[in-house]
Formats: structure tokens, sequence, C-alpha cells
């Protein structure tokens, strides 16, 4: 079981104080633009390590104009009942606190797996790989949260490395120090992605679902990525000169693509209509969800913003009933209880509204 | 009587810039100090100025001391051919504190960085070598912390020392925790247990 049993927003974006107390079960948030929908799944979406789901700086996060700081606070059942709290004063950086102590945010993330889907994903296909290997790190994450850590370790070697690169420096001792670690955080990377392109694929292939099935694949752009942390090695050596030339490290895990193939149709998901894009993308965070729960013993969160937007109404009602067959709290919005209508009593419903720049929430049965 | 309490305002503010103490527990001090003018204001004034005129960096190992080889350094006693490589002065007491340690140790004052532009020079790792080879040194123990910057340092000192025996504590140093924070009985568990980098 992984629910939130009770949220509550402080001085959070629109939110000046909400509380919500609610079970297990979906929630819809419903209401007109700008009400502050979106702004709740955020706050959910910091339970779990990272931005959130907007990829937002801590600052950003402070109710304006006040500025004072801002807090979410939930209880949550995650094999049994913990209070989870993350906060930033004014310039400081994110604490969290869980029972009454402090805790790291790799600690959340082994407690909470959160997985989104937000609009700006609708194009997740068709932009540059960045969004794809973002996508695919959340998901790895949720299968492995360690993988964060790694992908700390190896962005930040990295990011010396290219320091060196740009500054023309020669030292190869220098170069193999950050390139040690780089190799074995990336092999970590590496096999932890694919661990989670495996998962998904059986996921995908052992389920009842509406959904389309994605054949994931990934790749590395101009040549194939070194497979073990000798080659990987080899490969940063034999290029330093190039690589200083270009001022970044052109060879590793953090040039990945996730390349996703409609498979009924045989074509690339990038070729697909919106609503198979997104269909696409759905069907993905389904497995993902299915997976955990046979792993992990449940399913996780799942933020699904504008969820309904090109899904036709059969897919909507479809996208409903797996949900509740997983048994996941999803956290949904949509601008009318309309969109919704398909859930019938297995949701929560609440209207969300706006008075002079602060959101009111009011459960609406 | 102004300017008598901006002496003390000024104390206060330099008392608050020491590492663990704020704005609140400087005035405690210094309020405490006061009181006890002779038996601990006085000392310390004197204690102070003494170090101010004698305390320097031991010219070899980088440790503080009175003259320009610490203690450690002179002791014959510690020539055991074993060489404790740590980032920081306050490192280098811990492990004192532990008492488990009974060769010399070379101070980094750092670790490599090249976002922060620390690099080798900065960091007494050409005296390092020098020392290894001068001193007869048969192993260098890395007591490095676990982050990045400390895994960067220690694979570049153990790539200049292809000759020697290279070998880091057991557990690393906890990631952004120093030496320092550990307690005697880990300090010694992770000496004990020391692997080969
Ligand atoms: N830091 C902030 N302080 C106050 N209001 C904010 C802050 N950040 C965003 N907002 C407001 O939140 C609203 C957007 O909320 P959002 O949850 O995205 O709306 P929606 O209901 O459409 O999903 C905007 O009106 C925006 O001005
Ligand atoms: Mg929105
Ligand atoms: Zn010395």
């Amino acid at each position: 079981m992984l629910a939130i049993k009770h949220l509550t927003l402080s001085h959070f974006r629109s939110h000046r104080v909400t509380r919500l107390d609610v079970d297990a079960r979906p929630l819809a948030f419903f209401g007109p633009n700008g009400a502050g929908k979106t702004n709740v799944l955020e706050a959910v979406s910091l339970l779990s390590p990272g931005r959130g789901l907007r990829r937002a700086t801590v600052d950003e996060f402070a109710r304006q104009p006040e500025g004072l700081g801002w807090k979410v606070k939930a209880e949550v059942d995650a094999g049994g009942a913990h209070e989870v709290e993350t906060w930033a004063d004014p310039g400081s950086a994110r604490a969290v606190r869980v029972d009454g102590k402090a805790a790291s945010q790799v600690d959340l993330g082994r407690m909470i797996r959160v997985l989104w889907l937000i609009p700006a994903m609708d194009r997740l296909w068709i932009e540059g790989a960045e969004g794809r290997r973002r996508f695919l790190d959340r998901m790895t994450l949720s299968f492995d949260p360690g993988h964060a850590e790694q992908a700390l370790t190896y962005e930040k070697a990295m990011r010396d490395r290219n320091r060196l690169l740009k500054d023309q420096v020669g030292d190869p001792s220098w170069y193999r120090a950050l390139e040690a670690q780089m190799a074995r955080a990336g092999m970590a990377m590496t096999r932890a992605r694919a661990a989670t392109v495996v998962a998904l694929a059986e996921a995908q292939a052992g389920a009842e679902t509406a959904f389309p099935t994605a054949d994931l694949s990934i790749t590395h752009p101009d040549v194939e990525l070194p497979g073990s942390e000798e080659d990987l090695l080899r490969a940063w050596e034999d290029t330093r000169r190039r690589d200083i030339a270009a001022g970044r490290t052109l060879i590793g895990p953090h040039r990945v693509d996730m390349e996703a193939v409609y498979a009924a149709k045989g074509v690339p998901a990038r070729a697909a209509s919106t609503g198979e894009q997104k269909a696409l993308l759905v069907s993905l965070i389904l497995a993902n969800g299915r997976a955990l729960a046979a792993r992990v013993g449940a399913p996780p969160l799942l933020l699904l913003d504008e969820v309904a937007a090109h899904l036709d109404a059969g897919r909507q009602a479809a996208l409903y009933d797996e949900i509740c067959a997983l048994g996941a709290q999803a956290w949904m919005t949509g601008t009318g209880p309309e969109l919704f209508a398909a859930l019938g009593d297995r949701a929560q419903r609440f209207e969300v509204t706006e008075d002079g720049g602060t959101s009111i929430v009011t459960a609406a049965g | 009587m102004a300017d008598d309490t901006n002496d003390v305002e000024a104390l206060i503010d330099l008392m608050a810039r020491l590492p663990g103490l704020g704005p609140r527990s400087a005035r405690r001090a210094v309020l405490h100090l006061i009181k006890k003018r002779g038996q601990l204001l006085g000392p310390l004034t004197d204690a102070m100025a003494k170090v101010r005129a004698t305390a320097r960096e031991c010219l070899t190992c980088g440790n503080i001391g009175t003259s320009d080889k610490c203690a450690i350094c002179a002791s014959p006693k510690r020539a055991t051919g074993e060489l404790c490589v740590v980032e920081d002065v306050s490192d280098l007491w811990a492990m004192e504190r532990a008492a488990v340690f009974k060769g010399r140790y070379h101070v980094l004052g750092g670790t490599l960085s090249a976002l922060d532009a620390v690099g080798p020079e900065d960091l007494r790792i050409p005296q390092l070598v020098n020392r290894v080879e001068e001193e007869s040194i048969t192993e260098v123990i890395l007591a490095l912390p676990a982050t990045v910057d400390g895994q960067t340092t220690a694979h570049y000192i153990a790539d200049h020392l292809p000759g020697t025996a290279v070998t880091s504590l057991a557990q690393g140093v906890p990631v952004g925790g120093e030496l320092d924070y550990l307690d005697d009985g880990t300090i010694t568990a992770a000496l004990r247990a020391r692997k080969a980098f």
C-alpha cells in the first residue's frame, strides 16, 4: 500500500494553507485554468527526490508576494504510517524530515515512489533526447532508488571533466581520476536503465490493457555506448583530444536516448498521432506501475496532470479502469468534473478555484 | 559607557564567527568569560596571544604546531613506514584522538576540484610524492571523503604512486562528513579494515 492520507500545503505557490484529508482512492481535481490544480500535484511530486514535476528551483515554490518559504507535509501510508515534511526557508536548500527526523532525498526515494505525466510531456517523443532520458531515469529511479546517487556522482565527475576540457588541462592523471568515477557510476546507471527497459517490456507483454505497447530501446548518438567500465575508460581516453575541441564529453550515458516504437503499427513513436503518442506514455506509466506493484508490493503514486487531454472517451474510461485495477492513488487534474464522470464513486473529487491569487480547494463528493 | 559596550559587542561579533557558535551562544560565552575574568578570560587571552605568535604549519606534513617540524614528524617512533593522507588538519587530529594510527600524516589542505579551480599544485601532492620516496614509505593510507572530489583526489594520488602500496579506509569517510565527526571506535574499525585502493 502506498497512499497519502493527509496533505498540507503551506505558502506553496498559489496555496496559502490547503489541507486535504483523503483516502487511498484516485483523486480528481477540477477547476479553471490557473486555479492551482497542478500546484497540488507539484507539491506531491516533492515527496520524491529532485526538483518536482516542473523542475523548479526551491525559491519558485515560495508563495509570492510574501516569499516566506514554503512547506509540504504529508501523512503517508507506506507499509506503515509515516509523516513526511519537506520545506525550504528563503535562500535555503530543500530540507526533508521523516517521522520528525532529518532525512535525505534519497531516503524519500526509498520510501515513496512517484511517477508523473504532465502536459509538457505531450511532445516528449518529438522533442530532444533530454526529456526522454529524464523520463527513463524517473522510471528507473522508481525501481532503483540508488539510481539518483549514481546519476549525481556521474554528473558531478563529468562536469569536472568538462571544466578540464574547457580549460584545456593536459594532466592525464586528473582525467583518469574523474573518468574512473564516471565509469563506475555510469555503468551502474546503464545497467539500471537496461533493467528498467526489460521490466517495462515484461509488464507490457503480460498485461490486458487498452493501451498500445511501446517497444523501447536505448541508443547513443554516433557510436554505440561502451558496455563495460574498461570500454568506457578506453573510449574517454581515446576521445580526449576531440572532447577538448568540443569543450565537453561526447560519449557516455549522459547522452543516451530512449527510442520507442508503436509496436502494433511498427512505426516510431514520433510518427504516431498526438493521441497515440499520449497513449504510449500512459501505457509506459501503467506498465511501470504494474511492475512496481509486483516487485515492491505496492503501486507508485501517479500524478496525471490534464491526463484526459488528447485521449478519446474510450481511452479515458480504460485509463480509469486500469488505475483502479492497479490500486494506485492517482492524482489527476482536468478543467471540468465531466472529464471524471466515468470514475463514478471510485474517485474523490475536489474543486479548485482561485480568489485574489489564493487557491481554494473544496471537497466535491 | 557606550564605548565599553562597543568593545563587548565587537568581541561577541568575532566569537559568533567561530564554527559552531551563533550570535546567541557567542553572547553567552562572552558573558561567561567576563564573569570569570581571572580564571578564564586572562588565561585565554594569554593562550591566544601565544598561539598567535607561535602557531604554524609543519613544513613536512601540514599539521599545525609551534615549530617548523611538528611533534609527529619529529618523533622517530612515528617513522613506521605508514603515511596517512587526510584532507584537513581536523582529520589528522581526529585520527590522533582515536590513537590507533602509529605512523605519520600528510595533510592535503583540500581536495581536487576542477570546478572550484583547485589543482594538484594547490594540494601539496608533489610534496607527498617526494615524501614517499625520501621517507621510505611502504604504505600510503588514504583517509579522504567519499565525495566525488575526495575520490578524484584518491585516484589521482594512487596514480602518482605506482610503486607504493596504496590503501583506503574501509567505508571511506561518509559523504560530506569529515573524520572529525566520526567516533573513535568507527575510525579504529575503518583503519583496521582498510583495503587496497
Ligand atoms: N510562487 C507563487 N506564488 C503565488 N502564486 C503562484 C506561484 N507560482 C505560481 N503561482 C500561480 O499559480 C497559478 C497556476 O497554478 P496551476 O496549479 O498551474 O494552475 P492550474 O489549476 O491551471 O493547474 C498561476 O496563477 C500562478 O500565478
Ligand atoms: Mg495545470
Ligand atoms: Zn609534521
